[in-house]
């Protein structure tokens, strides 16, 4: 399989991403805004809080890590597969000389990349740096336990985004199969934001719920490697997460390339 | 016409718009009730966890949540227009259109849409409101829900405030500023929780600029019975959503001036 292809549609799509920074400044105070109440939040929580299994500070990285990367979880299918699925024009995506699966997937790489970064850099900045400078050093994202903490830190999120692009993908699957976005963004966005630790970080569920997240795909999204950052994820644990996020990529590419061709095969082009 | 019955036809038609997609108003209501719902769920496994926050509990922080978010989803629902308004009207230039009319520009827009599909999310509102209400042990006579009604009434005249604002600024921007979005959605985030939790700046800042304490932490706090949390007098908490309403009218006045202001981008 030749790789230019998919090569290019990463690099365009990736540039294409980057020219929405007034879009990026904006939703860069959102951010920051959104990780100022769930951190006052769970601060009071903690309060008078005995046996937590995650101490404040855990909390506090696994918050702002959160907020960094907040555009890298699976919010939603390609808005331009959605067009291409309503327009027809799903048939031309057929007609190039491409594995289509790879193409979308490639596409979704590169959204899963280029706005993530985008976002990323200023609210650590902000997390991590600018927070200690204002005396607010209580509150701010601390630096990773240890340099491998931090190199398994950088293959874990490597993974993230990897699995994220497969589940956007399989969501793009289920549009074109479905005619409409809309069921599975509702339902996929939710599940992903609740079960990757977006709402409350997974360590902070109940013990019983603890084997069930373990096991979830959603898991590999944030909370690994969140955990593995903050040091909570250590030794085997860190090894069991990184496995956990590989099988998931490699079953739902599986799934997604399945389904895929189930799809397209019986696919009805609408209008001309 | 009176304004009123202009304005049930206008969402009569909206409505019966939208019903010629039933497929797709019952899948994003159900989606919105899901993905809100699965929330709040989250929000329970945190109480599992630590019992309380500050020595607020569960069924407590439910109300406030209840409260909140049936405000924000009934006005969510109503206010399409105001939140469309930069790309719909002043980039399109309809809203030279709306000013030809002999009818407030205000009811035109509310008229705009209804949003149907928002009954996923009031739905998920109501249930966390009838989680708090069933496990608490507060007699609930009419005195209590008297004021929580009021409380909602408030909460949608505040959000509406904030939607009308984010519509006037649009006769400079032209855009829409998502930064109104911080306070509508960041503030649904923030009153879920009862504000003493939260600190003093933040809390100043949510009731005295974005009155967002009024219409949710106030009223509540005192249909609980605990009152002596918010600091505020015991017979001032019940008044404290006429602030929402406040809002509003102030909102109204900025958006006239606004609207002395527009020049139509010509297209």
């Amino acid at each position: 399989m030749k790789m230019r292809p998919y090569l290019a549609v990463l690099r365009v799509r990736f540039e294409l991403l980057l020219q929405y920074r007034a879009a990026a400044l904006a939703g860069f105070g959102t951010q920051c805004w959104w990780g100022a109440i769930k951190v006052m939040v769970l601060a009071a929580f903690f309060r008078g809080a005995t046996a937590v299994p995650m101490t404040f500070q855990q909390t506090l990285d696994y918050i702002w890590l959160g907020q960094a990367f907040l555009m890298l979880q699976p919010w939603s299918a390609d808005v331009d597969v959605v067009r291409v699925v309503r327009s027809g024009d799903v048939a031309l995506e057929r007609l190039r000389p491409v594995d289509t699966y790879a193409f979308w997937y490639a596409r979704a790489v590169a959204r899963r990349t280029a706005t993530p970064l985008l976002r990323a850099i200023p609210m650590l900045v902000t997390a991590a740096v600018i927070l200690p400078l204002v005396g607010l050093s209580t509150w701010a994202l601390s630096a990773p336990k240890g340099g491998v903490a931090a190199v398994l830190f950088v293959v874990s999120l490597a993974l993230a985004v990897a699995l994220s692009s497969a589940i956007s993908t399989l969501m793009d699957v289920v549009t074109t199969a479905a005619l409409s976005e809309r069921g599975v963004n509702a339902v996929v966005g939710g599940l992903a934001i609740v079960l990757s630790g977006g709402v409350v970080p997974l360590p902070l569920f109940p013990d019983w719920a603890q084997p069930l997240l373990k096991y979830q795909p959603f898991a590999g999204l944030a909370d690994i490697p969140f955990r593995i950052y903050s040091g909570h994820l250590a030794g085997t644990a860190t090894l069991f997460g990184l496995a956990s996020q590989s099988v998931w990529i490699i079953v739902l590419v599986a799934v997604g390339r399945a389904l895929m061709s189930h799809t397209m095969s019986r696919v009805q082009v609408q209008g001309g | 016409m009176s304004a009123f019955r202009l304005y049930l036809r206008y969402i009569g038609i909206s409505l019966r718009g939208q019903m010629q997609y039933p497929a797709a108003f019952l899948i994003t209501s159900a989606g919105a009730f899901f993905s809100t719902v699965i929330e709040f769920f989250a929000l329970w496994m945190l109480f599992v966890r630590f019992d309380d926050v500050d020595g607020w509990r569960f069924e407590e922080v439910a109300l406030f949540y209840g409260v909140i978010g049936v405000s924000f989803a009934l006005a969510d629902a109503v206010t399409r227009g105001f939140d469309l308004f930069g790309p719909q009207f002043v980039k399109t230039g309809d809203f030279d259109r709306l000013l030809v009319r002999p009818r407030s520009t205000i009811l035109q827009l509310l008229g705009y849409e209804l949003r149907a599909n928002r009954v996923g999310r009031l739905a998920q509102g109501m249930l966390a409101w009838a989680i708090g209400m069933h496990m608490s042990t507060i007699a609930w006579s009419w005195r209590e829900w008297a004021v929580l009604l009021f409380a909602v009434v408030g909460g949608m005249a505040l959000f509406a405030g904030i939607l009308v604002l984010q519509a006037t600024l649009a006769f400079w921007t032209v855009e829409s500023l998502e930064i109104a979005n911080t306070l509508t959605y960041g503030g649904v985030e923030a009153a879920q929780y009862p504000l003493d939790i939260y600190a003093a700046w933040f809390r100043r800042f949510l009731t005295f600029v974005v009155p967002m304490a009024c219409i949710a932490y106030f009223p509540v706090a005192w249909a609980l019975g605990r009152a002596e949390r918010t600091g505020v007098p015991d017979w001032l908490l019940p008044l404290a959503p006429m602030m929402g309403i406040v809002f509003f009218l102030a909102s109204l006045w900025v958006w006239r001036f606004g609207v002395r202001h527009y020049t139509s981008t010509g297209s």
